[in-house]
């Protein structure tokens, strides 16, 4: 039976390769004029009808017109090709029917599907996880290259949105992430996508990074959204920032196998990516830097650079101004931006007018800690001491002072003073 | 109630000097305007300064953002920090004018006169801590008390301190030619935390003791009309009375009561100065609470 319909199906595609090839507009024609050689017609005598209703009352009217533009349609795929539990000869059919039959001739798609993260769900009994018309459509089912098509990358965002960005599928379904399409749509990603920049034709859309008939949740090792994978996956198109970044100290740590170390979307972000050169992010990424780098980041925040860039939009220096983005190295390696021989120029990237004994500034400050700065240590101790007393003792004083005159005033007033 | 603040003005100006309306000459024009030029540009000073010391708090973001971002804040501070630093320069500069000029250098920087901290200042305290506690009297002071010679003294050192710290973080790159980096970080962590002395310390110290103490409340008037009543000054500077009759000066010093127009000026300035000041501290009472 399977042999059969595969080879069917070549002869299909081969058939209809000729037609077109010759004249798709022509071979469109004849069909209207010879409705005796349509295999459908006997489905169409009850479903022809398109306000005709099956027993539940639900609408069973299939438009021809719409069919017929499908990629099924144009290949002349009959209507029990499909739906291959309907015979012929055997009408009207029982209510009820199995699901079309798409592993008739998409035999390899079904069975990676079966293996993906909807797949799973469907054998789980989770009637909500996405089966094949899910994506694809039903009569309608276009090419992916046909921009009309719910696969087309123009039209991914809203295919997986359908679910992935509908609040309330999201709630019932406990569907990970939340409302993605949400912040996927914003994204710069998307943007490229929507065509508002240029290079749109490369752009991604979900199934650029998480894949489309081998969909895994990034709990799975061997899913292209896996941490350990995320490089790789993102490097697909940013090789250049990936080969950088596996030079860097990150990249070095995650080659090594550290679960821990970071990935471009811990950085980034997943799918709410922006473009990295607008100073909100660049201010933004100092919190990621800090899920690791704690006592750096507090450090960093006493000096004016942290400072700054914490009150808001501005563009001071910020980790990667100094450390790097991609390519983080520590400062013991020759080739950090903040190995000594290299730190005044990187100093000079924002401050021209540098002087050399600029590098004896300490960017991570840490005043409590007599080791790292004498000199700042007694300073803090000094100002702390100083401040404390004079508030102490002032404060002392006006409380004194406060108490003394609303004495001497309750005093005057009962003495019967002015 | 002093009654240089509840009387009505007007009319005092057009009476017949009495004792209970006759006034002295305290602070002149010029001292009353480098006191103006000091209260301006230090507002304006810790309003585009405190939201850099407090980055994280909502009200940061607020005040930069009604000077135009961090980057008109930055201006604001600087503008402020210029006319500050030409009232001080001013100001020493007239110091050591009339010193020399009237060759009168040494009662500037000694004797009843004179803003320099003396023995009597710390007998002075002594005293006053213990009339606080009701176990003598008042102490007797003269020209100058010695918590405004301390306020005096404390803008003073912190001219130096916050101004040079300032002007190091302002000149950092052409300086670290010759000034090792480290000198950065001491003047940022100086800038800040003299900063936090300094409006604290004026906010609320300086309020109280000049103004909203309940003798004075709500306001002082003399540095906003230069002129102190008799009342006030046989009361609050016995000592300076008693030498300014003595040597027969006081007839020379008497003044017009303070123009209504003056003292609606002086409500209104030192009015906004106090509220504004006052509203910095709780907001960074509640910075330091939320750090």
């Amino acid at each position: 039976m399977k042999p059969a319909a595969l080879l069917r199906a070549l002869f299909l595609v081969l058939a209809f390769g000729l037609a077109s090839a010759t004249s798709a507009k022509t071979a469109a024609a004849p069909k209207k004029e010879a409705p005796p050689a349509d295999p459908n017609e006997a489905c169409m005598m009850c479903h022809a009808d398109a306000s005709a209703k099956g027993a539940g009352g639900k609408s069973i009217g299939v438009d021809l017109a719409v069919f017929g533009k499908s990629v099924h349609g144009e290949m002349q795929i009959k209507c029990v090709d499909c739906h291959a539990d309907v015979s012929a000869d055997k009408l009207p059919h029982p209510e009820k029917l199995k699901p079309a039959a798409c592993s008739n001739c998409h035999e390899d798609a079904v069975k990676h599907y079966t293996t993906t993260a909807h797949g799973k769900a469907v054998k789980d009994g989770k009637t909500a996880a996405a089966t094949c018309h899910d994506c694809h459509g039903t009569h309608d089912i276009k090419r992916s290259k046909d921009p009309a098509s719910m696969t087309n990358f123009v039209n991914i965002e809203s295919t997986c949105g359908a679910c992935h960005g509908n609040d309330k599928i999201v709630e019932q379904a406990h569907l990970p992430g939340g409302n993605i399409q949400a912040k996927y749509h914003d994204s710069i990603h998307n943007q490229l996508v929507e065509g508002k920049t240029a290079y749109n034709r490369a752009a991604p859309t979900c199934t650029s990074c998480h894949g489309t008939h081998n969909i895994q949740p990034k709990s799975e090792p061997d899913s292209r959204v896996a941490r350990a994978h995320v490089p790789d996956t993102c490097g697909g198109c940013h090789q250049r920032e990936k080969t950088v970044f596996d030079k860097g100290k990150h990249g070095q740590l995650r080659q090594a196998g550290n679960g821990a170390a970071p990935v471009c979307i811990d950085c980034h972000g997943a799918h709410t990516i922006k473009r990295a050169s607008t100073a909100g992010w660049q201010n933004a990424v100092v919190g990621a830097c800090g899920n690791c780098h704690d006592d750096k980041i507090t450090s960093f925040r006493l000096t004016y650079h942290g400072k700054v860039t914490t009150l808001g939009p501005a563009s001071v220096a910020t980790c990667a101004s100094c450390h790097g983005a991609h390519d983080v190295r520590p400062a013991s390696d020759p080739l950090s931006t903040v190995n000594s021989a290299n730190l005044l120029a990187t100093c000079r990237n924002c401050h021209a007018d540098a002087g050399p004994k600029l590098v004896s500034w300490d960017p991570h400050p840490q005043p409590k800690d007599r080791e790292r700065s004498v000199v700042l240590y007694y300073t803090y101790i000094f100002m702390e001491i100083l401040l404390a007393g004079v508030f102490l003792f002032f404060g002392l004083h006006t409380v004194l002072w406060a108490y003394r005159s609303f004495r001497n005033m309750a005093q005057r007033r009962q003495g019967g003073g002015h | 109630m002093p009654s240089s603040v509840t009387m009505p003005m007007g009319q005092a100006a057009s009476r017949p000097q009495t004792a209970a309306n006759r006034y002295y000459r305290r602070f002149g024009l010029f001292e009353r305007v480098q006191h103006a030029g000091l209260m301006f540009s230090f507002i304006g000073c810790a309003l585009s300064g405190l939201p850099l010391l407090f980055p994280y708090t909502g009200w940061a973001k607020t005040i930069a953002g009604f000077m135009g971002g961090f980057h008109g804040a930055a201006l604001v501070h600087r503008v402020c920090a210029t006319i500050m630093g030409v009232v001080f320069v001013i100001h020493i500069l007239q110091f050591l004018w009339r010193g020399l000029a009237t060759g009168t250098l040494l009662s500037v920087l000694w004797g009843p006169n004179s803003l320099m901290p003396q023995p009597k200042d710390i007998v002075d305290i002594w005293q006053h801590m213990k009339f606080f506690l009701g176990k003598g009297p008042r102490p007797h002071f003269d020209r100058y008390t010695y918590w405004e010679k301390f306020d005096y003294m404390a803008v003073f050192w912190g001219m130096f301190i916050i101004g040079g710290s300032g002007l190091l973080l302002w000149f950092a790159m052409p300086l670290s030619a010759w000034l090792p980096g480290w000198v950065f970080n001491i003047a940022t962590l100086i800038h800040g935390e003299e900063a936090l002395l300094a409006v604290g310390f004026i906010f609320t110290i300086h309020f109280f003791n000049g103004h909203v103490r309940p003798e004075k409340f709500p306001m002082d008037m003399v540095i906003f009309t230069g002129r102190i009543s008799d009342h006030e000054l046989r009361e609050e500077r016995p000592l300076e009375f008693e030498r300014l009759k003595r040597e027969g000066r006081l007839a020379s010093i008497e003044a017009t009561p303070p123009a209504p127009g003056a003292v609606m000026f002086g409500r209104i300035v030192g009015g906004t100065a106090l509220v504004l000041g006052i509203l910095t501290v709780i907001l960074i009472i509640y910075g330091v609470v939320m750090r």
